[in-house]
């Protein structure tokens, strides 16, 4: 109990800043799984590939590999900029594969007849999707969403490796101060279930308000 | 009939694979004629009412609207299925909208209407398929001949030139086909150009200014109602005849 009274400054640092990488981190992968999963089912065949090429290399790179990529590889380029930054691209660039491929298989629970009558009244591709199929996709995404973004909170401890403030790396300084490991790891564990359990109580809210009727 | 032609098809091919759906298909429709497309299933009559605006593609032969050849895909081609209504076996009512949004949607996204003029027209056309009092609705809430009378409805909305209908009544239960057909009566009546894919040889016989018979991907007749159903001239059409008309 300790650990936390007297260090409490440290962990609340660490606390927030692993919130501010999932909340960065999640809008960015939200946008760009967004933005691939319109790629994925476009007419125009250069988009499917552009898509399916982002979602194969994302999906199946280890993150850590990938979080090396970006903060050692991009800095050979001359894109210089804070490890935070690098942090949440990383971050939301490899959570956007799976966030594209959770909205595709959303997508593809709508029939197919929705999208082909907004096409039979003259509406375009782009019009058929955010008016037609992704508003009837979303509501049944919600819950995989959900999980895909509690993921991305865990996976953001790996940031910790790369010298960011975030919640897991606080362990260092307190082993270092002598505190017990014990009661310095269950005081993160804590932390990390306050977020990921915010995130479950915010997709069951949305699941009430919009999820699909049974 | 036919001195201005609004639909026009000329050696139109098309296949599945190894499947020859549509076989040198050559249809003229004129502005304000019904032509009703009957056949048994598999003839290719509703892939013929879907290459008309390009849900299906064609591998060979040209289509063309209002004398304008069917554009492949973007922006052209959306123009011209907003010229062009289509009416599903499945009514496909945008299921996460009222009935007034799916009859207003295409108007205020395609043809860029204001909101309340397009909802006053949506009203004005629900109320002539008999549904004003459903505008509040959702499609879930509606029985399937009440749900095609709103997919008709949402049509009409965009001021088509020609309406198709791929077997509009087939999912229906008997006692709404009626409701149906009497909306499309009333739109052939009013000099609405239509194809209509259907089983109602009632329809066919009091609406249609030609019926056209499909077998097998190939037109095989294409007469006046009367000639047709009195006197069939091919062995496939007398056949299909003495089947569906025996009960």
């Amino acid at each position: 109990m300790d650990v936390l009274t007297e260090n409490f400054s440290l962990y609340a640092q660490g606390f927030l800043g692993t919130v501010e990488l999932t909340v960065y981190s999640s809008i960015l992968a939200l946008l760009l799984g967004f933005v691939m999963a319109s790629f994925r089912v476009a007419p125009v065949g250069s988009l499917r590939v552009l898509g399916t090429v982002w979602v194969t290399v994302l999906r199946n790179t280890p993150l850590t590999l990938l979080f090396f990529a970006v903060l050692l590889g991009l800095p050979r380029f001359g894109l210089v900029l804070p490890f935070k930054v690098f942090a949440v691209l990383a971050l939301g660039c490899y959570t956007s594969a799976f966030i594209c491929e959770v909205l595709r298989s959303g997508i593809n629970t709508v029939p197919t007849g929705q999208g082909e009558a907004a096409r039979s009244l003259g509406m375009t591709f782009g019009q058929t999707l955010n008016t037609v199929v992704l508003p009837q996709a979303f509501r049944s995404v919600i819950p995989p969403v959900g999980s895909t973004l509690i993921a991305l909170a865990k996976n953001s401890a790996i940031a910790g490796a790369f010298s960011v403030t975030e919640l897991l790396g606080t362990y260092k300084n307190l082993n270092e101060l002598g505190y017990s490991i014990i009661w310095t790891f269950v005081w993160i564990a804590v932390g990390y279930l306050i977020i990921t359990l915010s995130i479950s109580a915010l997709f069951n809210l949305m699941e009430k308000r919009w999820g699909v009727a049974r | 009939m036919a001195v201005d032609p609004l639909i026009e098809l000329r050696d139109v091919n098309k296949y599945y694979g190894q499947l020859h759906v549509l076989r040198d298909i050559n249809l003229t429709v004129g502005r304000g004629e019904v032509v009703v497309v009957i056949g048994p299933s598999g003839s290719g009559k509703s892939t013929l009412c879907r290459t008309i605006n390009r849900l299906e593609t064609i591998e060979s032969g040209r289509i063309a609207i209002d004398g304008r050849p069917l554009p492949e895909e973007g922006k052209g081609l959306a123009q011209l299925r907003a010229e062009v209504g289509m009416v599903f076996q499945s009514f496909n009512l945008f299921a996460h909208r009222t009935v007034l949004a799916n009859v207003s949607l295409a108007q205020l996204k395609v043809r860029k209407r204001k909101k309340d003029e397009a909802d006053r027209r949506s009203r004005e056309l629900l109320e002539r398929v008999g549904l004003a009092s459903h505008a509040d609705k959702f499609p879930a809430q509606l029985s399937g001949g009440q749900q095609q009378r709103v997919a008709i409805a949402r049509a009409l909305a965009m001021d088509p030139k020609a309406l198709l209908f791929d077997e509009p009544t087939s999912a229906l239960d008997p006692e709404m086909i009626n409701e149906v057909l009497e909306v499309m009566q009333q739109l052939a009546r009013d000099g609405m150009t239509m194809v209509v894919v259907t089983h109602e040889m009632g329809f066919a016989r009091s609406a249609a200014n030609r019926v056209v018979f499909m077998a097998d991907g190939r037109i095989v007749e294409d007469r006046t109602p009367e000639a047709f159903f009195t006197a069939p001239e091919s062995d496939r059409a007398k056949d299909f005849l003495s089947k569906i008309l025996k009960h």
